[in-house]
């Protein structure tokens, strides 16, 4: 099967999944008990039941999916119900770069940091590099990332005065450092974790001994054989770590005061804003059933050649 | 000067229970000859070349003494120099041995690279010709194939070209024939007869067949539980063993099996 | 013949020390929440004026300090242990329960019954489970019965996805085939023959997910959109004490430290349960 068809397959499949992610976050901002004025006490019933007008609240529920779902094919997700100057799209819009810059570079330095530590690890092993580096995974796997980043935050932004702490002003990158590497620790100690485990696994195959018996230098031997088998298990776990670093993005985006869709997303929580917080779910979903399928692509792409010694 | 020469090679593994899958063994081979060791499965016959060329298990200990043309080749750090070039390896299962994710051209050409500094299109054409040296059929595209598209007496053969690139003085072939079908089997025998003598290379071969044995050995060496029980010339050998443990083996042979 | 592996996997179990150190470390803390306070001096919204943000052994009875209100750090600690214990372990309950008539239905079932509830937790697994309990929270306020069903009504696909694949394996084996030639009703061989079996690994990946429960219960109350004021879980006391950090540390250090043993307990002795009863996962 070519990648395109294989890529409209996968996009078909994914669009249930989305549809069921709307109409269910939907559905339960419906059955809301009261609804997003309730708060208010100051408004006047008269008043109240204008903007519920307005805001098509008055209408029965199908109608208002109807016109929401027809909306959502506009690019419109509705007006923010607590930003009254708002629509949700402009916010999502204001968000987005700056999320996808924080998550795309804090995936990046994971790979780039976690797989060579992993590989690293799996070479000394059972010396001090590997239980450093495996001591160091435990922790970062272990600890979660609303502990890390205060305390990253303290020691380089307020004891050692090395890197701004919080704001962000497009142009200094030095703003994003705290906050991608915050985001990023939890990803690299689970790499470094998963690419020792694997390659040490491959390192026991028989295949990799036959190289040895060749007379192939060690260092060919494991870059050349052993290095992209162990890679698989590390491509599996690509979808899962982008949803880590979503769900991750949250808390450092409000930690660090960075103004993006995460920061947005807690705040409409916090304000009961539905508008928003559907608007914000349906794109993060949007998002990973994306990147889960970038993951299987690069998984397709690597697996043909390795189906033979997957299926024993 | 014997090619190789073992002297109270004892090899050890520990863990629980420590194992001792070789005890105090000695052999000698010369240029150009053929000798196989014989015994059942578990009696240390795979151990004993792996510790030759310093591939054993991490929990496995080699003591005593292995020289090549004269060298050490136990704990020193000779061994990485006469693998593939001085001791060549065929293993049992050819599937375990080819890298699943390489293509079978240049998996043979860097062997050739690594082990004579061969430009890269010598060592293609060296690839080519190993290849039809092992009666491969179709060698272009066999070239640009994955091992995992190849039938398993392809594989063997590949496995073969791959352990002969380096031109060994001495070829270790591991049950060689074990995971084939019968009828490759005969092939790959005689396939591996004929490159013997092609390539004047001594042969060190481990079977628990003896109607392999029949088919290629000089000499022959009977082990039992890590140490050898018998040694003769193969032809006495199959004539009238002297050690009740090799009359066993003799007499276990189905008799259509390929004696001559 | 289950004797013989429960008692190996008892046996393994009590050889491996980091899940032994675990489970006293869990026995600890546990007594801790639940008879701690009773030990300490204070109780948990007194407001000791004279102290107001002590470090530790600075002021008198105050073992571990107090925050920015004069409130005994220790005690709040202990009860924010409480909380997210409590809320932990119900959600995890609920999670279980869900988790494991689903799964073992879906495996039993086969099927189409069994794809179209599989994919139904595959659609579900799409996004991460904060987002989904977010929106609940939004929904239905932020108290901790709204937290505790959000968690458990989230948390129960990756237990479904294993049960369902024991459940699957078990149905071949041959004991099913014969109470299902004996007659035996669905519910019955659900019930007496696989439910049985799947103990193992639930037991396992119950421990194991006890601590992502209360990672995301912590995360969500970090954050302020998980429990309120006066309930504080250790999430709660980790934010406090995040504002405070460049003043007083230790507001920061002892609830986070708490969090961080427990869940590194519940993952060590998951691990342990984990190499103990599941043969095939070695």
């Amino acid at each position: 099967m070519s990648a395109f068809a294989f890529v409209v397959r996968r996009l078909l499949g994914a669009i249930p999944t989305l549809a069921l992610i709307v109409a269910l976050a939907f559905l339960l901002t419906r059955l809301a008990p009261g609804g997003p004025f309730d708060e208010e006490q100051s408004l006047p019933p008269e008043i109240r039941a204008n903007l519920e007008t307005a805001y098509g609240l008055d209408q029965p529920v199908h109608v208002q999916f109807g016109r929401y779902v027809a909306g959502l094919a506009r690019g419109d997700f509705g007006p923010s119900f607590k930003f009254r100057d708002f629509t949700v799209s402009e916010l999502i819009a204001s968000g987005l770069p700056v999320s996808l810059t924080l998550g795309v570079a804090a995936l990046g330095l994971a790979l780039a940091l976690g797989i060579p530590a992993g590989v690293w690890a799996a070479l000394s092993r059972g010396r001090a590099a590997d239980r450093l580096v495996m001591t160091f995974a435990v922790a970062g796997i272990s600890v979660p990332v609303f502990v890390i980043a205060p305390l990253l935050a303290l020691l380089f932004g307020v004891w050692l005065r090395w890197l701004p702490v919080a704001g962000w002003m497009p142009g200094r990158p030095s703003d994003l450092v705290l906050p991608v590497v915050t985001l990023a620790l939890p990803v690299i100690a689970y790499l470094a974790r998963l690419t020792r485990g694997s390659l040490l696994e491959i390192l026991r195959a028989p295949w990799i001994r036959a190289a040895r018996a060749r007379g192939l230098p060690e260092c060919a031997v494991i870059v050349r054989h052993a290095l992209p088998a162990s890679l698989l298990p590390v491509v599996s776990y690509l979808g899962p770590a982008a949803a880590a670093v979503l769900a991750g993005s949250l808390v450092v985006e409000t930690l660090f005061g960075l103004p993006g869709m995460g920061r947005h997303l807690v705040q409409g929580a916090l304000n009961r804003d539905y508008t928003l917080v559907m608007g914000m779910v349906i794109v993060y979903a949007a998002l990973m059933i994306v990147l889960n399928l970038a993951a299987d692509l690069v998984y397709a792409w690597l697996d043909p050649r390795i189906r033979a010694e997957r299926r024993l | 000067m014997p090619l190789l020469e073992i002297r109270a090679l004892t090899v050890e593994f520990s863990g629980t229970p420590a194992v001792r899958a070789v005890d105090g063994v000695d052999l000698t081979v010369d240029a150009r000859e053929s000798v196989a060791i014989v015994g059942e499965s578990g009696s240390g016959k795979s151990q004993l070349l792996h510790a030759c060329i310093g591939l054993l298990a991490a929990n496995g200990r080699a003591r005593g003494s292995v020289r090549f043309e004269g060298k050490e080749l136990l704990g020193v750090g000779h061994v990485a120099a006469v693998r593939g070039r001085g001791i060549g390896f065929v293993f049992q299962d050819a599937s375990g041995s080819l890298t699943p994710h390489l293509r079978i051209g240049p998996q043979l050409a860097e062997v050739g690279m690594a082990a004579h500094g061969m430009t890269q299109e010598a060592a293609r054409a060296e690839s080519r010709r190993m290849l039809e040296c092992v009666h491969l059929p179709d060698v272009e595209r066999r070239l640009m194939q994955y091992p995992h598209e190849l039938s398993g007496g392809m594989r063997q053969r590949v496995a073969i070209a791959l352990a002969l690139v380096a031109r060994p003085r001495l070829l270790f072939a591991d049950e060689p024939t074990t995971a084939l079908d019968v009828t490759v089997q005969a092939e790959i025998l005689a396939l591996v007869a004929e490159l013997c003598r092609e390539f004047g290379m001594a042969l060190l071969l481990v079977t628990h067949d003896l109607g392999v044995v029949a088919a290629l050995a000089d000499r022959i060496a009977v082990m039992q539980g890590g140490r050898f029980v018998e040694t003769a010339a193969a032809a006495d050998f199959l004539a009238g063993p002297r050690h009740p443990y090799s009359a066993g083996l003799l007499a276990a042979v189905p008799t259509l099996a390929g004696l001559p | 013949m289950k004797s013989g592996l429960w008692h190996d996997a008892l046996g393994q179990l009590r050889g491996d020390r980091a899940a032994m150190a675990s489970l006293v470390v869990l026995g600890t803390l546990l007594i801790a929440a639940i008879a701690g306070p009773a030990f300490v001096g204070f109780r948990e919204d007194e407001i000791d004026w004279a102290n107001m943000a002590a470090s530790p052994f600075e002021a008198d009875g105050h073992w571990l300090g107090t925050d920015r209100l004069g409130r005994d750090l220790l005690v709040r600690t202990l009860h924010g242990l409480r909380v997210s214990l409590a809320i932990a372990l119900a959600a995890t309950l609920v999670s279980l329960v869900i988790g494991v008539a689903w799964g073992a239905l879906a495996g039993y079932l086969r099927g189409r019954a069994d794809a179209l509830m599989m994919r139904f937790v595959d659609v579900l697994y799409a996004l991460p489970q904060v987002f989904f309990v977010i929106i609940l929270t939004v929904v239905f306020g932020r108290g901790p019965l709204t937290l505790l069903v959000a968690i458990g009504a989230f948390g129960w696909l990756t237990m479904a996805r294993i049960v369902r694949g024991q459940a699957l394996a078990l149905r071949e084996r041959e004991f099913v085939e014969a109470a299902i030639v004996g007659g035996a009703g669905t519910l019955r061989i659900v019930g007496r023959h696989i439910v049985p079996n799947l103990l193992g690994p639930v037991i396992v990946y119950a421990t194991l997910t006890v601590p992502q429960v209360i990672l995301v219960e912590s995360f969500l109350s970090f954050l302020g959109i998980g429990l309120q004021e006066p309930l504080a879980s250790l999430g709660n006391l980790i934010a406090d004490g995040a504002a405070e950090m460049e003043t007083a540390p230790w507001m920061l250090a002892v609830p986070a430290g708490c969090l961080v043993l427990l869940v590194f307990s519940f993952n060590f002795l998951g691990d342990g349960l984990r190499d103990a009863l599941d043969p095939r996962d070695r």
